[in-house]
């Protein structure tokens, strides 16, 4: 992980580090904190308790997303500070529609120049965001839609299940838009919670959702979402989530937590064995394989 | 504001009389919190076919547990369907069949507009909220739209500080020339009353009160004059049956209904 943020993480970087609730890579936040990047542009359609981690430990000067809370908990404090009070310093804000989120990256993802949607009539978000656009459809004078333009991060980092030693990915559960913001992205980081064999990945290739062709490094991290979960892996930590409202919301408090997790730790490593085998154990869930299908053979 | 009296509370209150306006409804976008119960409540009721729909991506979910998020876990576990997040905002929601969505919001105006971004100045706001999420699109798109909403002056407001998803224009020809495929905001639940809105002029039309809440009650908790239902009655309080559902299997820690 290291190795990965250091070589294709620069500082002035729009940096995606996607996953809706599944499959967020707190473990690359993390590291972008301990190297000590700064003037990001964060993008996330939902900028999550990582995001507020990354914002509180000054990382970023601009945020771009659709929905920006603590998921059933709450606000985020640390950007709710940088926004409302300007403290430490302003946030720039650029903010859509989920449905605007998602096609900004399927239009980064297809290299189209923009993509029309239905949403944001009578809205005030347009407004405020003067790259949402109306437009009219060529082909029918009383059909309005809006556009939004393509959203093509420098780095997008996605967290996946397993993947290859090429960065053929694999994805089960909750997609979020790990597909479109990777193939959005000029660079990108796969960090998985196994690598494995490249037959296990031809074995059900339906299920890949993300090819190596567009993958620049491939990071083996398990445990890389916590406090957010991966699917079959381990469950999302919601008491975390609930304990970040209270350390967000003092300044002070967040800074002793960022020495205490993550800049007085190597890495995730030191950060997985500091919580205990028990609460990994606390978080496994049970069992509930899927059934198999038959590709055939054609030979 | 006298007590409601009986042996239930305002949120369980406002579980079932939301459950009971998804009667025969074959699909619903879900929220974390009430919707989530209310509409758990209702497949159990008077919707055995309901297919809940999260915006994460999960379509005919069956939640084993009390989802913590719309993203969480138990909600791909033994789903009918896992979509990527364009396809389900593309082809299901924009393409028009999603029938019913639940929003709320920090205000909703006389004509169900809601504002989930700003109170105060956009630019330097004093309370930074949420943003849209999924909401604008949902609001234009899902056939009809419930709220649900606790009610205060703040919350019901005469004009809203910023409008993130469009409910009713005030004018009636507009909003039959829109062509969208939702028909806007239905139904509003709050912890005081129910209301419809009206056919002609998409206005918030109050039709119940909760047992023990006066009209001063309600008109007390909100920055408009209501438009009054002619035969606005009494909400039914929640059933035996409703009640053991909530408190037995769909929120038996009592986390969102106490």
């Amino acid at each position: 992980m290291r190795d990965a943020v250091a070589d294709l993480v620069r500082d002035g970087d729009t940096v995606a580090i996607e996953g809706f609730t599944h499959l967020i890579c707190f473990a690359a936040g993390h590291e972008i904190i301990r190297q000590g990047r700064r003037d990001l542009t964060l993008a996330r359609m939902t900028p999550d308790v990582i995001y507020d981690q990354m914002i509180g430990a000054g990382v970023a000067r601009k945020l771009i997303f659709s929905w920006l809370g603590n998921p059933g908990v709450g606000s985020l404090h640390a950007v709710r500070r940088r926004v409302e009070d300007q403290d430490p310093g302003p946030l720039e804000l650029e903010e859509y529609s989920h449905f605007g989120m998602v096609c900004r990256y399927v239009a980064g993802a297809a290299n189209l120049p923009f993509f029309p949607i239905r949403s944001y009539f009578e809205s005030d978000i347009p407004e405020v965001n003067p790259k949402i656009v109306p437009m009219t459809s060529p082909y029918d004078d009383s059909d309005e839609v809006y556009v939004v333009p393509p959203l093509r991060p420098d780095v997008t980092i996605v967290h996946a299940q397993r993947a290859d030693a090429e960065g053929n990915t694999q994805i089960w559960g909750l997609l979020g838009c790990q597909k479109e913001a990777a193939f959005a992205a000029d660079r990108v980081i796969v960090v998985v919670e196994e690598v494995v064999d490249d037959d296990v990945i031809r074995r059900d290739p339906n299920r890949t959702v993300i090819p190596g062709v567009v993958v620049d490094a491939v990071v083996e991290e398990p445990f890389a979402c916590h406090p957010s979960f991966a699917q079959g892996y381990y469950d999302r930590d919601n008491d975390f989530y609930v304990a970040w409202d209270k350390i967000a919301r003092d300044p002070d408090s967040l800074d002793s937590w960022l020495k205490e997790w993550v800049f007085d730790l190597g890495s995730h490593r030191d950060y997985v064995e500091k919580w205990g085998e028990a609460h990994w154990a606390s978080l496994k869930p049970g069992s509930a394989p899927s059934g198999e299908v038959d590709y055939g053979s054609y030979t | 504001m006298t007590d409601p009296g009986g042996d239930y509370s305002k949120n369980e209150l406002m579980i079932a009389a939301s459950a009971r306006l998804l009667a025969g409804v074959e699909n619903c976008f879900v929220g974390v919190g009430l919707p989530n119960i209310v509409c758990n409540l209702a497949q159990r009721t008077v919707a055995p076919e309901l297919q809940l729909v999260y915006e994460s991506g999960a379509f005919g979910a069956r939640p084993q547990r009390l989802p913590l998020s719309i993203g969480d876990p138990t909600l791909a576990t033994g789903a009918t369907a896992i979509t990527s997040m364009f396809e389900l905002f593309a082809f299901y929601l924009q393409a028009g069949l999603i029938d019913v969505a639940f929003l709320g919001g920090a205000q909703i105006d006389r004509y169900g507009n809601l504002n989930t971004t700003v109170i105060g100045d956009y630019g330097r706001p004093k309370v930074r909220l949420p943003g849209s999420g999924g909401a604008c699109e949902i609001a234009i798109h899902a056939r009809k739209i419930l709220v649900i909403m606790r009610q205060a002056t703040r919350s019901f407001v005469a004009k809203l500080d910023f409008r993130t998803s469009p409910g009713h224009s005030g004018d009636p020809e507009h909003d039959r020339a829109r062509g969208w495929s939702g028909s806007g905001p239905t139904n509003v639940v709050t912890d005081l009353a129910t209301y419809g809105f009206d056919d002609e002029t998409g206005e918030m039309t109050l039709q119940t009160m909760h047992p023990g809440v006066s009209f001063d009650d309600v008109r007390a908790a909100m920055g408009w004059e209501p438009k009054v239902s002619p035969d606005v009655g009494e909400t039914p309080p929640p059933s035996a049956e409703e009640l053991r559902l909530i408190r037995e299997e769909l929120d038996p820690q009592g986390i969102h209904t106490k």
